[in-house]
């Protein structure tokens, strides 16, 4: 990856960063200007693109009917897929997801799922027999940087954008009513990442420093401020005191965007 | 599985198993066990049965994904399809992708991976059975089999999760504590570098239960980590002594 950053360039931006500075020009705990669209893929019940600074993502929500897992047979289900499109980083290629698209879906997937964002329970058609099923598909169209955070905004946006179809159960068979109604939702998961770059953190970051960073961590809060969902990811470790500082820096993050969006 | 049971821990403390809070599940290291592999380790880490081997660093198969200024660490974390309640199918899910990704990424603060540049270290994991917890005694006995390879590192890795059940921080959760408990989270530390390498969280913790749960599990990390010296020297100290 880091073929395309000279070393005087990573170089560069590591020092940039020990004297709090960054190379475009954010302060360390700033995130990139963001920019978040709702409800342009009219075929699917819901749909959201994000713009993390050039970093953008786009989420489709289907909605299907389908059997619940034998654990959960009143919940409806939710699933997260992740596609890194070849055609977003010179680096991406087709095939079959890759870890890092499994990680990054996963990731988007516990902040939803552990937080409790979709009220799955009023997913339920037929207990046991057939429930709602949500798709929400993630799509990168443009990588320059912090695709989870991106992507978790996205999915959140679309899951916001979400109509369900109208429906009611005649002779144990389900008919699709005109109209449509909101996906039902209880919560509102916010997913700051960290990165570790020597012993700096920096709130967002983007492509090239991904590239200098040894690791990150994401966290992801709820509406009441606690903790949903971690992952540390990179090669790098964390001393004790810097995982509970880059909670504490992510935890402001997740409140300053929360009152951005009102969510 | 059966019923919820009303409380996972009791007035007194005591949890589902017996154990207080704060207590590990018993542990058995060994250093060894597999005579092909260039390193391995056996875990059983409460009714958990893995096997870690590393083999290298050796050379790079397929080539070209060997780096040039670096050596690259392969994890791959399997379950056998026999290690769990339903039988799962042998193939990767999306979970051990993910597992495998993470251990890794634990293990690589360790090795001085710049140090054998063009080269492999391979390390596989197989989970013989499952009791919660699987990915922390993964890394657990990977550290080790790495280090019997005779492969430098800076420290051991050592790995062990803490949670929440009702309203109590506890250490070490088994596979229904995990299920029916309120959070999870496992924590892969180096205790002589005060370094993280892994750290993941599902379900709900406020800050300063997190902060407890995190310091809880690194203390279980320290324990774990004299055992771990235990066990290497049990194999390396015998060998000594025949030669004298």
């Amino acid at each position: 990856m880091s073929s395309l950053v000279t070393r005087v360039r990573l170089k560069q931006i590591e020092q940039l960063i020990e004297k709090g500075k960054r190379l475009d020009e954010r302060g360390l705990r700033d995130y990139r200007e963001i920019k978040i669209e709702q409800g342009l893929i009219e075929r699917a019940e819901g749909s959201a693109r994000v713009l993390l600074g050039k970093t953008e993502v786009l989420v489709g929500v289907k909605v299907e009917t389908g059997e619940p897992f034998p654990d959960t047979p009143n919940e409806g289900v939710q699933t997260v897929n992740a596609e890194l499109v070849p055609l977003a980083s010179p680096n991406f290629e087709p095939g079959p997801p890759d870890e890092n698209s499994i990680e990054l879906a996963r990731v988007v997937d516990r902040g939803i799922r552990e937080s409790k964002a979709i009220d799955t329970e009023k997913l339920c058609i037929e207990p046991g027999k057939k429930v709602f099923i949500v798709f929400i598909d993630v799509y990168v169209l443009n990588h320059d940087g912090n695709l989870i955070d991106a992507s978790a905004l996205a999915a959140m946006a679309a899951l916001l954008n979400t109509k369900m179809p109208n429906y009611e159960i005649k002779d144990g068979e389900l008919k699709i009513k005109q109209g449509y109604t909101p996906l039902p939702m209880k919560s509102h998961p916010i997913t700051v990442t960290i990165g570790k770059v020597n012993n700096y953190l920096i709130v967002d970051p983007w492509l090239e420093e991904e590239q200098v960073m040894d690791s990150r961590i994401s966290f992801a809060f709820n509406d009441d401020g606690n903790i949903c969902a971690i992952q540390k990811g990179g090669s790098g470790y964390f001393t004790p005191q810097q995982i509970l500082e880059a909670s504490k820096i992510a935890r402001e993050k997740a409140a300053e965007l929360r009152k951005k969006l009102d969510w | 599985m059966n019923e919820k049971p009303e409380k996972l821990i009791d007035k007194k403390g005591i949890r589902l198993d017996g154990r207080k809070a704060d207590e590990l599940r018993p542990l058995k290291l060994q250093v060894g066990v597999l005579s092909n592999a260039d390193g391995s380790a056996y875990i059983e880490h409460g009714k958990n049965k893995i096997l870690a081997a590393a083999f290298g660093p050796r050379e790079m198969h397929p080539k070209h994904l060997a780096m040039q200024d670096r050596m690259v660490l392969r994890c791959r974390y399997h379950m056998a399809p026999f290690s769990v309640q339903e039988r799962k199918s042998p193939a990767p899910s999306r979970r051990e992708v993910e597992l495998s990704k993470v251990i890794k990424e634990s293990l690589e603060p360790a090795l001085f991976l710049e140090l054998y540049p063009r080269t492999g270290v391979d390390v596989f994991v197989e989970v013989l059975q499952a009791d919660g917890g699987t990915r922390c005694a993964s890394i657990t006995a990977a550290a080790l089999a790495i280090a019997d390879a005779g492969v430098p590192m800076r420290d051991l890795v050592v790995a062990c999760a803490a949670g929440k059940i009702d309203d109590t921080i506890v250490l070490d959760l088994y596979d229904a504590e995990d299920k029916l408990g309120a959070a999870d989270v496992p924590l892969a530390f180096m205790p002589n570098l005060n370094a993280i390498t892994l750290l993941q969280m599902d379900g709900i913790l406020t800050p300063e239960e997190f902060e407890k749960a995190v310091n809880m599990a690194m203390d279980g990390c320290k324990k774990i980590y004299e055992m771990q010296k235990e066990a290497l020297k049990t194999k390396y100290m015998v060998v000594k002594e025949v030669e004298e």
